[in-house]
Protein backbone atom coordinates (compact mmCIF):
# COMPACT_ATOMS: atom_id res chain seq x y z
CA UNK A 1 0.00 0.00 0.00
CA UNK A 2 3.15 2.41 0.73
CA UNK A 3 3.29 2.73 -3.17
CA UNK A 4 0.18 4.85 -3.06
CA UNK A 5 0.09 8.25 -2.66
CA UNK A 6 -1.82 9.18 0.60
CA UNK A 7 -4.37 11.93 -1.08
CA UNK A 8 -3.90 15.53 0.13
CA UNK A 9 -6.32 16.92 3.23
CA UNK A 10 -6.68 20.70 3.42
CA UNK A 11 -5.03 22.65 5.85
CA UNK A 12 -6.70 25.04 8.27
CA UNK A 13 -5.18 27.65 10.58
CA UNK A 14 -6.68 27.64 14.21
CA UNK A 15 -7.28 30.48 16.43
CA UNK A 16 -8.09 30.28 20.28
CA UNK A 17 -9.55 32.91 22.74
CA UNK A 18 -8.47 31.54 26.09
CA UNK A 19 -10.33 33.92 27.93
CA UNK A 20 -12.84 36.14 28.80
CA UNK A 21 -11.63 39.92 27.34
CA UNK A 22 -8.99 38.96 25.22
CA UNK A 23 -8.44 38.56 21.64
CA UNK A 24 -8.03 35.33 19.18
CA UNK A 25 -5.02 34.39 18.75
CA UNK A 26 -3.25 32.13 16.36
CA UNK A 27 -1.77 28.69 17.64
CA UNK A 28 -1.12 26.57 15.01
CA UNK A 29 -2.58 24.74 11.84
CA UNK A 30 -3.66 21.06 10.96
CA UNK A 31 -5.92 19.04 8.31
CA UNK A 32 -9.10 18.64 8.25
CA UNK A 33 -11.66 17.41 5.35
CA UNK A 34 -14.21 19.93 6.14
CA UNK A 35 -15.21 22.75 8.48
CA UNK A 36 -17.10 21.04 10.80
CA UNK A 37 -14.05 18.21 11.19
CA UNK A 38 -11.46 21.05 11.55
CA UNK A 39 -13.11 22.72 14.88
CA UNK A 40 -13.42 19.40 16.12
CA UNK A 41 -9.94 18.21 15.57
CA UNK A 42 -8.46 21.80 17.16
CA UNK A 43 -10.46 20.99 19.90
CA UNK A 44 -8.76 17.86 20.57
CA UNK A 45 -5.25 19.17 19.54
CA UNK A 46 -4.72 22.61 20.98
CA UNK A 47 -7.37 22.48 23.76
CA UNK A 48 -6.67 19.52 25.61
CA UNK A 49 -5.90 21.44 28.88
CA UNK A 50 -8.45 24.14 29.27
CA UNK A 51 -6.59 26.28 26.86
CA UNK A 52 -9.87 27.98 25.24
CA UNK A 53 -13.03 29.35 25.57
CA UNK A 54 -13.89 29.91 21.49
CA UNK A 55 -12.17 28.73 18.23
CA UNK A 56 -12.02 30.16 14.86
CA UNK A 57 -10.99 28.02 11.90
CA UNK A 58 -9.85 29.74 8.72
CA UNK A 59 -9.08 27.68 5.60
CA UNK A 60 -4.97 28.42 5.05
CA UNK A 61 -5.40 29.44 1.61
CA UNK A 62 -8.23 32.25 2.67
CA UNK A 63 -5.39 34.07 4.21
CA UNK A 64 -3.17 36.64 2.38
CA UNK A 65 -0.14 37.51 3.92
CA UNK A 66 2.38 40.35 3.39
CA UNK A 67 6.28 39.30 2.13
CA UNK A 68 9.12 39.43 4.19
CA UNK A 69 10.65 40.53 1.56
CA UNK A 70 8.68 43.52 1.60
CA UNK A 71 9.27 44.16 4.89
CA UNK A 72 10.79 47.08 4.47
CA UNK A 73 9.23 48.97 2.40
CA UNK A 74 6.02 48.07 4.26
CA UNK A 75 6.96 49.23 7.64
CA UNK A 76 9.50 51.97 7.17
CA UNK A 77 6.80 54.75 7.22
CA UNK A 78 5.34 54.12 10.38
CA UNK A 79 9.38 53.69 12.27
CA UNK A 80 10.08 57.94 10.42
CA UNK A 81 6.96 58.98 12.23
CA UNK A 82 8.17 59.66 15.57
CA UNK A 83 5.94 62.57 15.85
CA UNK A 84 2.86 59.47 15.75
CA UNK A 85 4.23 58.53 19.96
CA UNK A 86 3.53 60.83 23.03
CA UNK A 87 6.79 61.10 23.80
CA UNK A 88 7.71 63.02 21.03
CA UNK A 89 6.06 66.03 22.54
CA UNK A 90 7.38 68.33 25.30
CA UNK A 91 5.03 69.15 28.04
CA UNK A 92 6.58 71.27 31.20
CA UNK A 93 7.15 70.35 33.96
CA UNK A 94 4.86 72.17 36.23
CA UNK A 95 1.86 70.83 34.13
CA UNK A 96 2.47 67.38 35.81
CA UNK A 97 1.26 64.13 34.18
CA UNK A 98 -0.82 63.76 31.18
CA UNK B 1 17.94 12.26 18.71
CA UNK B 2 14.73 12.16 16.82
CA UNK B 3 17.26 13.02 14.10
CA UNK B 4 19.50 9.82 14.66
CA UNK B 5 18.82 8.45 11.33
CA UNK B 6 20.21 12.31 9.81
CA UNK B 7 23.79 10.01 9.45
CA UNK B 8 22.09 7.35 7.08
CA UNK B 9 23.28 6.56 3.72
CA UNK B 10 20.05 7.94 2.29
CA UNK B 11 20.67 11.42 3.22
CA UNK B 12 20.80 13.31 -0.19
CA UNK B 13 23.55 15.03 -1.69
CA UNK B 14 24.24 18.86 -0.55
CA UNK B 15 22.90 20.77 -2.86
CA UNK B 16 24.79 21.27 -6.35
CA UNK B 17 23.00 25.18 -6.92
CA UNK B 18 25.23 27.61 -5.85
CA UNK B 19 23.10 30.22 -4.06
CA UNK B 20 24.09 33.87 -3.47
CA UNK B 21 26.69 34.57 -1.01
CA UNK B 22 24.94 37.73 -0.07
CA UNK B 23 21.39 35.97 0.67
CA UNK B 24 23.91 33.46 2.72
CA UNK B 25 26.15 35.71 4.73
CA UNK B 26 23.07 37.75 5.83
CA UNK B 27 21.30 34.72 6.59
CA UNK B 28 23.64 33.80 9.18
CA UNK B 29 23.92 36.74 10.27
CA UNK B 30 20.46 37.05 11.05
CA UNK B 31 21.21 33.84 12.91
CA UNK B 32 24.04 34.92 15.06
CA UNK B 33 21.90 37.54 16.16
CA UNK B 34 19.44 35.62 17.58
CA UNK B 35 16.40 36.23 15.45
CA UNK B 36 14.18 33.38 14.06
CA UNK B 37 13.58 32.23 10.71
CA UNK B 38 10.24 32.10 9.34
CA UNK B 39 8.74 30.18 6.92
CA UNK B 40 8.78 32.55 4.15
CA UNK B 41 11.99 33.98 4.96
CA UNK B 42 14.71 33.22 2.67
CA UNK B 43 17.04 30.40 4.11
CA UNK B 44 19.65 28.06 2.76
CA UNK B 45 18.19 24.61 0.65
CA UNK B 46 20.33 22.60 3.19
CA UNK B 47 19.13 24.52 6.14
CA UNK B 48 15.65 23.85 4.79
CA UNK B 49 16.39 20.16 3.78
CA UNK B 50 18.24 19.64 7.48
CA UNK B 51 15.37 21.20 9.16
CA UNK B 52 12.64 19.04 7.39
CA UNK B 53 14.62 15.85 8.01
CA UNK B 54 15.03 16.93 11.48
CA UNK B 55 11.27 17.80 12.19
CA UNK B 56 9.66 15.05 10.31
CA UNK B 57 11.55 12.57 12.41
CA UNK B 58 10.75 14.09 14.94
CA UNK B 59 7.32 13.98 14.34
CA UNK B 60 7.26 9.91 13.24
CA UNK B 61 8.94 9.12 16.73
CA UNK B 62 5.99 10.96 18.25
CA UNK B 63 3.52 9.10 16.34
CA UNK B 64 5.32 5.66 16.36
CA UNK B 65 6.75 6.51 19.88
CA UNK B 66 2.40 5.76 20.83
CA UNK B 67 3.01 2.46 20.07
CA UNK B 68 5.09 0.99 22.69
CA UNK B 69 2.63 2.60 24.99
CA UNK B 70 -0.59 1.51 23.71
CA UNK B 71 0.51 -1.57 24.55
CA UNK B 72 -0.45 -1.05 28.36
CA UNK B 73 -3.67 1.13 27.94
CA UNK B 74 -5.95 -1.90 28.15
CA UNK B 75 -4.10 -3.58 30.50
CA UNK B 76 -3.40 -0.78 33.04
CA UNK B 77 -3.58 -2.15 36.55
CA UNK B 78 -6.38 0.92 37.71
CA UNK B 79 -8.46 2.83 36.59
CA UNK B 80 -6.30 6.40 37.40
CA UNK B 81 -3.10 5.12 35.74
CA UNK B 82 -4.87 3.69 32.58
CA UNK B 83 -6.77 7.22 32.67
CA UNK B 84 -3.02 9.24 32.81
CA UNK B 85 -1.48 6.46 29.89
CA UNK B 86 -4.48 7.39 27.74
CA UNK B 87 -4.08 10.79 28.21
CA UNK B 88 -0.04 10.72 27.62
CA UNK B 89 -0.80 8.59 24.79
CA UNK B 90 -3.43 11.48 23.72
CA UNK B 91 -0.40 14.21 23.89
CA UNK B 92 2.05 11.94 21.72
CA UNK B 93 -0.35 12.53 19.02
CA UNK B 94 -1.11 15.73 19.89
CA UNK B 95 2.77 16.48 19.77
CA UNK B 96 3.31 14.26 16.38
CA UNK B 97 0.72 17.11 15.05
CA UNK B 98 1.88 19.99 16.27
CA UNK B 99 5.37 19.00 14.62
CA UNK B 100 4.25 17.70 11.13
CA UNK B 101 2.64 20.77 11.03
CA UNK B 102 6.18 22.71 11.45
CA UNK B 103 7.41 20.62 9.49
CA UNK B 104 5.07 21.21 6.90
CA UNK B 105 5.90 25.18 6.20
CA UNK B 106 9.20 23.99 4.90
CA UNK B 107 6.97 22.99 1.88
CA UNK B 108 6.66 19.19 2.34
CA UNK B 109 2.96 17.80 2.70
CA UNK B 110 2.34 16.08 5.57
CA UNK B 111 1.20 12.90 3.54
CA UNK B 112 4.14 13.14 1.54
CA UNK B 113 5.89 12.36 5.33
CA UNK B 114 3.77 9.85 6.15
CA UNK B 115 3.89 8.15 3.11
CA UNK B 116 8.11 8.41 4.09
CA UNK B 117 7.33 6.88 7.21
CA UNK B 118 4.97 4.31 5.89
CA UNK B 119 7.66 2.75 3.23
CA UNK B 120 10.65 3.11 4.97
CA UNK B 121 12.52 5.79 3.76
CA UNK B 122 12.07 7.96 7.18
CA UNK B 123 13.76 7.34 10.42
CA UNK B 124 12.36 7.64 13.88
CA UNK B 125 13.88 7.63 16.93
CA UNK B 126 16.01 4.07 17.49
CA UNK B 127 14.11 3.59 21.03
CA UNK B 128 11.15 2.60 19.94
CA UNK B 129 11.85 -0.06 17.84
CA UNK B 130 12.33 -1.59 22.06
CA UNK B 131 9.55 -4.08 23.42
CA UNK B 132 7.13 -3.03 26.64
CA UNK B 133 6.58 -6.54 28.26
CA UNK B 134 5.67 -5.27 31.80
CA UNK B 135 3.69 -3.19 33.15
CA UNK B 136 7.03 -1.72 34.71
CA UNK B 137 7.96 -0.56 31.33
CA UNK B 138 5.39 2.10 31.29
CA UNK B 139 6.88 3.74 34.51
CA UNK B 140 10.64 3.35 32.57
CA UNK B 141 9.31 4.81 29.48
CA UNK B 142 7.93 8.15 31.61
CA UNK B 143 10.90 7.96 33.84
CA UNK B 144 13.46 7.74 31.16
CA UNK B 145 12.23 7.77 27.87
CA UNK B 146 10.73 10.77 28.17
CA UNK B 147 13.39 12.04 30.42
CA UNK B 148 15.87 12.04 28.03
CA UNK B 149 13.06 13.78 25.53
CA UNK B 150 12.79 16.86 27.96
CA UNK B 151 16.63 17.19 27.89
CA UNK B 152 16.94 17.12 23.96
CA UNK B 153 13.45 19.02 23.65
CA UNK B 154 14.50 21.91 25.90
CA UNK B 155 17.24 23.98 24.26
CA UNK B 156 15.17 23.58 20.72
CA UNK B 157 12.81 25.64 22.12
CA UNK B 158 15.55 28.35 21.34
CA UNK B 159 15.90 26.43 18.15
CA UNK B 160 16.59 29.48 14.97
CA UNK B 161 13.64 28.42 13.23
CA UNK B 162 10.58 30.10 14.56
CA UNK B 163 7.60 27.21 13.76
CA UNK B 164 9.74 24.29 15.00
CA UNK B 165 10.96 26.50 18.36
CA UNK B 166 6.82 27.26 18.99
CA UNK B 167 6.02 23.75 18.27
CA UNK B 168 9.07 22.64 20.86
CA UNK B 169 7.57 24.96 23.37
CA UNK B 170 4.02 23.74 23.73
CA UNK B 171 5.35 20.17 23.35
CA UNK B 172 8.35 20.65 26.67
CA UNK B 173 4.64 22.22 28.31
CA UNK B 174 3.20 19.44 28.02
CA UNK B 175 5.44 17.03 28.27
CA UNK B 176 6.53 17.68 32.17
CA UNK B 177 3.58 15.89 33.58
CA UNK B 178 5.15 12.31 31.31
CA UNK B 179 7.58 12.10 32.97
CA UNK B 180 6.45 12.49 36.32
CA UNK B 181 3.84 10.30 35.27
CA UNK B 182 6.14 7.32 34.61
CA UNK B 183 8.17 8.08 37.79
CA UNK B 184 5.40 7.89 39.88
CA UNK B 185 5.29 4.58 38.72
CA UNK B 186 8.54 3.59 39.09
CA UNK B 187 8.03 4.95 42.91
CA UNK B 188 4.79 2.50 43.24
CA UNK B 189 6.60 -0.28 42.29
CA UNK B 190 9.59 0.29 44.22
CA UNK B 191 7.07 0.50 47.64
CA UNK B 192 5.68 -2.35 46.93
CA UNK B 193 6.56 -5.97 46.77
CA UNK B 194 9.48 -7.64 46.41
CA UNK B 195 8.04 -8.98 42.82
CA UNK B 196 7.10 -5.42 41.94
CA UNK B 197 10.41 -3.67 43.02
CA UNK B 198 12.15 -6.64 40.85
CA UNK B 199 9.80 -6.22 38.13
CA UNK B 200 11.02 -2.07 38.16
CA UNK B 201 14.44 -3.46 38.02
CA UNK B 202 13.86 -5.28 35.17
CA UNK B 203 12.42 -2.67 33.30
CA UNK B 204 15.57 -0.25 34.05
CA UNK B 205 17.78 -2.93 32.95
CA UNK B 206 16.09 -3.27 29.47
CA UNK B 207 15.87 0.58 29.13
CA UNK B 208 18.68 2.45 30.65
CA UNK B 209 21.05 1.23 27.55
CA UNK B 210 18.84 2.48 24.84
CA UNK B 211 18.31 5.89 26.40
CA UNK B 212 21.60 6.16 26.70
CA UNK B 213 21.88 5.76 22.64
CA UNK B 214 18.93 7.85 22.30
CA UNK B 215 21.17 10.90 22.42
CA UNK B 216 22.94 9.65 19.32
CA UNK B 217 26.71 8.99 18.32
CA UNK B 218 29.32 10.27 20.41
CA UNK B 219 30.34 13.77 19.21
CA UNK B 220 33.47 12.75 17.30
CA UNK B 221 31.29 10.71 15.18
CA UNK B 222 28.15 12.50 14.62
CA UNK B 223 28.37 14.33 11.06
CA UNK B 224 25.44 16.63 10.79
CA UNK B 225 26.59 18.33 14.42
CA UNK B 226 28.70 20.88 13.57
CA UNK B 227 26.75 22.59 10.72
CA UNK B 228 23.42 22.28 13.15
CA UNK B 229 25.50 24.26 15.95
CA UNK B 230 26.34 26.90 13.21
CA UNK B 231 22.65 27.62 12.65
CA UNK B 232 21.28 27.37 16.41
CA UNK B 233 19.49 24.41 14.98
CA UNK B 234 21.04 22.34 18.10
CA UNK B 235 22.58 24.04 20.91
CA UNK B 236 24.03 20.88 22.77
CA UNK B 237 26.10 18.18 21.30
CA UNK B 238 25.16 14.76 21.74
CA UNK B 239 27.41 13.79 24.55
CA UNK B 240 26.78 17.06 26.88
CA UNK B 241 23.10 16.05 26.63
CA UNK B 242 23.65 12.47 27.36
CA UNK B 243 25.65 14.04 30.59
CA UNK B 244 23.44 16.42 31.53
CA UNK B 245 20.82 13.10 31.61
CA UNK B 246 22.84 10.45 33.59
CA UNK B 247 23.77 13.31 36.36
CA UNK B 248 20.23 13.96 36.44
CA UNK B 249 19.20 10.05 36.59
CA UNK B 250 21.94 8.88 39.23
CA UNK B 251 19.90 10.62 42.27
CA UNK B 252 16.59 9.75 40.80
CA UNK B 253 17.45 5.49 40.40
CA UNK B 254 19.07 5.75 43.59
CA UNK B 255 16.09 7.19 45.39
CA UNK B 256 14.18 4.35 43.92
CA UNK B 257 16.40 2.10 45.26
CA UNK B 258 17.43 0.89 41.85
CA UNK B 259 21.04 0.01 40.36
CA UNK B 260 21.75 1.24 36.75
CA UNK B 261 22.50 -1.89 34.76
CA UNK B 262 26.49 -0.55 34.46
CA UNK B 263 29.33 -1.62 35.81
CA UNK B 264 31.58 1.02 34.58
CA UNK B 265 29.43 3.82 36.13
CA UNK B 266 31.71 6.17 38.41
CA UNK B 267 31.70 9.65 40.04
CA UNK B 268 34.51 12.17 38.21
CA UNK B 269 34.18 14.70 41.40
CA UNK B 270 34.75 18.43 40.42
CA UNK B 271 36.27 17.92 37.25
CA UNK B 272 35.25 21.00 35.90
CA UNK B 273 34.41 19.84 32.11
CA UNK B 274 35.60 22.30 29.74
CA UNK B 275 32.38 22.70 28.10
CA UNK B 276 31.69 25.29 25.20
CA UNK B 277 28.56 26.75 26.22
CA UNK B 278 27.98 28.41 28.90
CA UNK B 279 25.21 27.26 30.56
CA UNK B 280 26.72 23.98 31.24
CA UNK B 281 29.76 25.66 32.63
CA UNK B 282 30.48 23.42 36.05
CA UNK B 283 33.85 23.89 37.28
CA UNK B 284 32.63 23.00 40.65
CA UNK B 285 30.02 19.54 40.30
CA UNK B 286 31.86 16.45 39.51
CA UNK B 287 29.61 14.59 36.91
CA UNK B 288 28.57 10.50 36.61
CA UNK B 289 30.42 8.77 33.87
CA UNK B 290 28.88 6.37 31.91
CA UNK B 291 30.64 2.78 30.64
CA UNK B 292 30.99 2.09 27.35
CA UNK B 293 27.92 2.10 25.44
CA UNK B 294 27.78 -1.02 22.76
CA UNK B 295 27.10 1.22 19.23
CA UNK B 296 26.59 -1.37 17.50
CA UNK B 297 23.74 -2.39 18.82
CA UNK B 298 22.20 1.09 17.90
CA UNK B 299 23.72 1.67 15.00
CA UNK B 300 21.87 -2.03 14.12
CA UNK B 301 18.56 -0.68 15.43
CA UNK B 302 18.95 2.21 13.25
CA UNK B 303 19.21 -0.08 10.12
CA UNK B 304 16.09 -2.02 10.53
CA UNK B 305 17.47 -4.95 12.82
CA UNK B 306 15.81 -3.40 16.10
CA UNK B 307 13.68 -6.20 18.05
CA UNK B 308 10.63 -4.53 17.14
CA UNK B 309 11.34 -2.55 14.12
CA UNK B 310 8.79 -4.46 11.86
CA UNK B 311 6.10 -4.74 13.89
CA UNK B 312 5.97 -1.14 14.56
CA UNK B 313 6.11 -0.39 10.90
CA UNK B 314 3.35 -2.45 9.93
CA UNK B 315 1.07 -1.41 13.02
CA UNK B 316 1.72 1.92 11.44
CA UNK B 317 1.00 0.94 7.86
CA UNK B 318 -1.86 -1.16 9.28
CA UNK B 319 -3.72 1.86 11.07
CA UNK B 320 -2.96 3.58 7.86
CA UNK B 321 -5.12 1.34 5.74
CA UNK B 322 -7.77 0.45 7.71
CA UNK B 323 -8.37 4.55 7.77
CA UNK B 324 -7.94 5.12 4.41
CA UNK B 325 -12.09 4.98 4.02
CA UNK B 326 -12.63 7.48 6.91
CA UNK B 327 -10.37 9.67 5.16
CA UNK B 328 -12.48 8.95 1.89
CA UNK B 329 -16.00 9.22 3.25
CA UNK B 330 -14.66 12.66 5.03
CA UNK B 331 -13.26 13.85 1.68
CA UNK B 332 -16.44 12.78 0.24
CA UNK B 333 -18.97 14.49 2.25
CA UNK B 334 -16.88 17.84 2.04
CA UNK B 335 -17.23 17.68 -1.36
CA UNK B 336 -20.08 16.96 -1.75
CA UNK B 337 -21.72 19.52 1.03
CA UNK B 338 -19.23 22.09 -0.98
CA UNK B 339 -21.25 21.48 -3.92
CA UNK B 340 -24.64 21.92 -2.56
CA UNK B 341 -23.70 24.57 -0.73
CA UNK B 342 -22.77 26.16 -4.23
CA UNK B 343 -25.78 25.09 -5.78
CA UNK B 344 -28.20 26.98 -2.97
Amino acid sequence: MSDVKTPNTPLWEVFIRSRNGLAHKHVGSLHAADATMALQAARDLYTRRGEGLSIWIVPSHAITASDPADKGMMFEPTVSKVYRHPTFYDVPDEVGHM
Amino acid sequence: MYTQGLSNPDAPAPAKAVEDAGLAARFQDRVDAEERIEANDWMPEAYRRTLTRQISQHAHSEIIGMLPEGNWVTRAPTLRRKATLLAKVQDEAGHGLYLYAAAETLGRSREEMFDDLLSGKAKYSSIFNYPTLTWADMGAIGWLVDGAAIMNQIPLCRCSYGPYARAMIRVCKEESFHQRQGYEIMVALCRGTPEQKAMAQDALDRWYWPCLMMFGPPDGDSTHSDQSTRWKIKRFSNDELRQKFLDALVPQAEYLGLTLPDPGLRFEPGAGDAVKDGAMKDGVRGHWRHGPINWDEFRQVLAGNGPCNRERISARRRAHKDGAWVREAAAAYAAKQAKQKRAA
